[in-house]
This record gives structure tokens, C-alpha cells and sequence, in this order.
């Protein structure tokens, strides 16, 4: 009996395994290329680099300064940190405000919030971009105030479902202290968020970093984030050079691994609290 | 209390609701009004009725091969993501020593953006079918097809299997005893107590994938870019080229929309039913 349930731990090991490597080749793939020549990539990817084919690190200085990817990775950072932070002060202030003071606006306003979580966003895609546009939101200030509304209506939602469960005796002693409604909130409410704002700031920060289209339409000509950068190295120039595009993906996966190793368990956390709710 | 709070309205609602109403009511309702215009800006807008709307389902190269293909990815996509995650969930939560490790691995692709991950697999396949075909992803819609399936599954997998592996640890250790103590064996103890139990994670993963499938672009983009001729572009890709690449087809493109987020609207609807109806068991 015990021989036999060794015998079968150690398939399951060597099946996890197997998967692992499995799913590790693609990034394993890209990092080996990306010090590789152009020519050699698309015709022997799985070739280890040799004498000929070997470039060192001349597509990550090529490649890297040819599109300005600091300047990339600087307005991704600024925009995803930023949108983050509104998004968590903001929504967090008007969540506690709905369910705090039950009203027909109020009521109104959060169905408002529910029924646009299901909108996909190429209804407002086209529109949008022209109220961006004529509010002049098309720069990387502005579209901070997009993410913001972009991204209420999920947040809204987690934060209320969480504010409910806050007793109201914690806020009438905050008040009887002399607190004002704001800075009993800032003092009083704010910090019990604590875990439902880092659950919504990393579904947040996953969202924002990644997105594509949102900054492609509104800011996409004069400040590329991430992956704008790396689609308009493929689109932007007549023929692809696969050896920077490869440099610059192993460079923009570096703050993804950080920021995973760093919040894994949060984040993974976060992923069940987002779905189950979401 | 109600009533101190109340004065404080602007302070507390104005910022998100403003940002809220200018970045989606007022492009919703526009949007709207639009997908029965002709237009090529808003201000030349001319009222058109259903016409965009009838070219919409006449024109079967543009909308309805989209649709066909974005069905066809959604249900090889749904079914092997789920199955493949959930029997990776199964598998890490036996107890063994250092599944934590597997399970950082299944979940890194998740976090990767969908552009990126569409490069990182254009090389891959490429790689292969250069080798093993002569030709590249962009020579067929079949190689396509199963090139969105591939990094679909890679990027998804890990997502579902998180949520599985909380489903099967929420079931409680007494009930998993008592029937070991029955005598049940693995099979027995899978189909009548641990899937039965993860019904609510099979709902919710379901729909996630189906969803996700529905609103995919940036991979489509990236990997494939719709090639050979649209053949291989889903949904999202069509409603962006109908605005974007084809002149004087905005309103087309807008009614598309339209139809495109009532479908999304009929799955949300489904899913509420499903949920609610298992949560009512």
C-alpha cells in the first residue's frame, strides 16, 4: 500500500514537472533568442546561440534606445500608480458615501455603477476617445481621470460589499471625538479597507500595466506605454527586427516578475476575492 | 447621521461620478444614438434607422465569420482551460511537499499582458511550423485557430486553477473522511463529493473563461492580426476595423457594438441565473 502510493506521488511529481518546463519554454524561448541576431531567430529559434549568431547585449541597447522604452517604462509606471491611487481614495469615499446614506440618488447611482461592469469596451470605444479628446484628457495626466471612471464601477462594487460589513458604532465614536464626516473617513473608515484597497489595487494595477487599446487610442502617438511600445515596434517600422522585440519583452517582464514575487500571496488572494465577487 | 453626512455629497461622489460619467454614460449613450447614424465625425451624424444594423447581419464576411470564429475559440477554449485547471487544482491540493512552487509557475502567464504574450508564442509556433510545415501562422486560419487556442490555455489556466484549488480546500476535511472511512475510493470520493461541492467554482470559471473568450483582442492581435485575410480575427478585432480601417463605416462599426455588448449582456444574464439557481440548491 505505501509502496504503491509512493509509485503515484512520484508520477504526479514527474506530471507537474513535465508542465512546468512546459510552461516555462516560452519565456525560457524569448530570454535565449533576445541574445541572438535577427536572421537566426526566425529561422532557428530553438538554436542555442553559437559564435555566429550571438550578439550579446547589442538588441538590448538597440532595441531599447531605438524606441525609447524608459521613457515607456516611466509613463506605464506613472500612469498605473496614479490611476491606482484615484481609483482606491475615490471610489472608496463614494462607496462608503452609497451605502452610508441610502437615497434614490444614490441608489441610482450605484445600479448605474453594476450595469456598466458588463458593458464591453468597444461600445465606447470610438465615443470616448472624441469626449477624451474635447475635454483634451489625451495626454498621460488626463487619462488618469479615464482609468478612474474605467475603473469605479468593479471597485464601487467590492467597496461596498465590504463597507457593509463595518459597524456603525466605529464611526459615531469617531464622530463624538469632533471629527468632521472627511477626516472621520480618512481616520476612522480608511484604515478598516485596509485589505479589501489591496485587493482592489492589484486586480487594478494588473489591469492598468497591461492595457493596450485604452492608452493606443487616447495618448498612443505621443506617450506609449508598455505594451503600445512593443506593438508599435512591430507596426511602426516597415520590417520587424525580432531580436529587439525580443529584448524589449524580456525587459518588460522584469517588473511583472518583481511585483509577482513581491505580492504573490496577495494577489493570489485578490484573483479569488475578484472572482468570487466579480 | 444620515443627515450630517448628507451635505458632504460633492465631497464624497463628484470625483468618481464625474470621471465615471465622462469616460462611460455619456460615450455609452452617444455610442448608442451613433449605431443608427451615418457618420464620419460626430457633428456630420445623419440619422440612418436600421440600416447599419441590417448590414451588420448581411455582410457575412465581416461580423458573422468574427462570430462563428469567436464561438468556435470559446468552446475549445472553455472546456480545456477548465478541465486542464481544475485537474491541475486537484492534483496540488493532495498535500505534497512543495506544491506551492508548481503552483507560482501555472500562474505567471496569467500576469503577462496580452500583447507580449501574443509575440511570445508568435515565435514558438513559428518556430515549429517553419520547421515542421515550411510555412509560418499567418499561411492558414486552422494554424491560427489553434495558435489563439494554445496561448489562450497558457495564459488562463493558472487563473482557474487558483480559483479551483480555494473551491476544494473550502470542502471540509470531515466530509472527505467520512468517506474514506466508507470505503469510497479516489473516483468515487471525485465524482460524488469533491465535484458536486465545486459546482459554484465551476459556474463562476466557466463564465470567466466564456467571457474572456467573447472580449479577447490584444492576443488576437498580437498572434495572429486576423491573418490570413480576417480569417482567424474574433470579434473585438472586427468592431475595431470596421471603425478604424474602413472609411465611412463608422456607424457599422458602432452598431456592431451594440450587438456585440447585448451578447456579452445575455451571457452576464445567463450566468446570474446559473449562479443564483445553484446558490438556491
Amino acid at each position: 500500500m505505501k509502496e504503491k502510493r509512493r509509485l503515484s506521488n512520484t508520477i504526479i511529481y514527474l506530471v507537474l514537472t513535465v508542465l512546468a518546463v512546459v510552461f516555462f519554454i516560452p519565456i525560457a524561448l524569448v530570454l535565449m533568442n533576445s541574445l541572438k541576431n535577427k536572421l537566426y531567430i526566425s529561422t532557428s529559434p530553438f538554436a542555442l546561440p553559437d559564435g555566429e549568431s550571438f550578439r550579446g547585449l547589442k538588441n538590448y541597447t538597440e532595441g531599447l534606445s531605438k524606441i525609447h522604452f524608459f521613457d515607456s517604462i516611466g509613463y506605464s509606471l506613472f500612469i498605473t500608480v496614479v490611476s491606482v491611487i484615484l481609483i482606491i481614495v475615490f471610489c472608496s469615499m463614494i462607496a462608503w458615501f452609497i451605502v452610508r446614506v441610502k437615497n434614490k440618488i444614490t441608489t441610482a447611482i450605484y445600479y448605474m455603477f453594476i450595469a456598466s461592469m458588463v458593458v464591453p469596451f468597444q461600445m465606447v470605444m470610438y465615443t470616448m476617445t472624441k469626449v477624451a479628446n474635447t475635454l483634451h484628457l489625451d495626454n498621460f495626466i488626463g487619462i488618469n481621470v479615464l482609468y478612474l471612471g474605467f475603473g469605479s464601477s468593479m471597485a464601487v462594487f467590492m467597496f461596498t460589499g465590504f463597507i457593509k460589513t463595518i459597524p456603525l458604532e466605529l464611526e459615531e465614536a469617531g464622530l463624538i471625538d469632533g471629527c468632521n464626516p472627511i477626516t472621520m473617513f480618512g481616520r476612522v473608515v480608511f484604515p478598516v479597507l485596509k485589505p479589501i484597497s489591496i485587493t482592489i489595487a492589484i486586480l487594478n494595477a494588473m489591469w492598468i500595466w497591461n492595457d493596450f487599446l485604452l492608452p493606443y487610442l487616447i495618448i498612443g502617438t505621443k506617450y506609449r506605454t508598455i505594451p503600445v511600445a512593443i506593438q508599435y515596434l512591430r507596426s511602426g517600422y516597415g520590417s520587424i527586427d525580432y531580436g529587439h522585440l525580443m529584448a524589449t519583452i524580456v525587459v518588460a517582464l522584469i517588473p511583472i516578475v518583481i511585483f509577482y514575487f513581491m505580492c504573490q500571496k496577495y494577489i493570489i488572494e485578490g484573483i479569488v476575492a475578484g472572482a468570487v465577487k466579480g | 447621521m444620515q443627515k450630517t453626512y448628507k451635505k458632504y455629497f460633492p465631497i464624497f461622489v463628484i470625483p468618481t461620478l464625474v470621471a465615471f460619467i465622462i469616460s462611460f454614460v455619456v460615450p455609452f449613450f452617444m455610442g448608442l444614438y451613433l449605431s443608427f447614424c451615418n457618420f464620419k465625425t460626430i457633428s456630420s451624424a445623419k440619422w440612418t434607422g436600421l440600416s447599419n444594423y441590417i448590414y451588420v447581419f448581411s455582410d457575412t464576411k465581416g461580423f458573422i465569420s468574427a462570430l462563428w470564429f469567436t464561438v468556435k475559440i470559446a468552446l475549445v477554449g472553455v472546456v480545456s482551460t477548465n478541465v486542464i485547471a481544475f485537474a491541475l487544482a486537484l492534483l496540488l491540493t493532495k498535500g505534497l511537499k512543495g506544491t506551492n512552487v508548481y503552483r507560482t509557475i501555472f500562474f505567471m502567464p496569467n500576469l503577462i499582458g496580452g500583447i507580449i504574450l501574443g509575440y511570445i508564442w508568435q515565435l514558438l509556433l513559428n518556430g515549429i511550423l517553419i520547421k515542421v510545415a515550411g510555412v509560418d501562422l499567418t499561411y492558414s486560419a486552422t494554424y491560427g485557430y489553434w495558435g489563439i487556442i494554445i496561448l489562450y490555455n497558457w495564459q488562463k489556466i493558472g487563473y482557474l486553477m487558483i480559483i479551483y484549488i480555494a473551491g476544494i480546500q473550502s470542502i471540509s476535511g470531515d466530509i472527505l473522511e467520512a468517506a474514506r472511512i466508507d470505503g469510497a475510493n479516489y473516483l468515487q470520493t471525485l465524482k460524488n463529493i469533491i465535484i458536486p461541492l465545486v459546482m459554484t467554482s465551476v459556474t463562476t470559471c466557466t463564465f470567466l473563461a466564456l467571457t474572456d473568450c467573447f472580449k479577447m483582442y490584444d492576443q488576437n492581435l498580437a498572434l495572429t492580426g486576423g491573418a490570413p485575410a480576417d480569417q482567424t480575427t474574433m470579434l473585438a478585432m472586427d468592431i475595431y476595423n470596421t471603425y478604424y480601417n474602413r472609411t465611412g463605416f463608422a456607424g457599422v462599426g458602432q452598431a456592431k457594438a451594440v450587438v456585440f455588448t447585448v451578447l456579452v449582456l445575455v451571457i452576464a444574464l445567463i450566468q446570474l441565473r446559473a449562479t443564483q439557481s445553484k446558490e438556491a440548491e
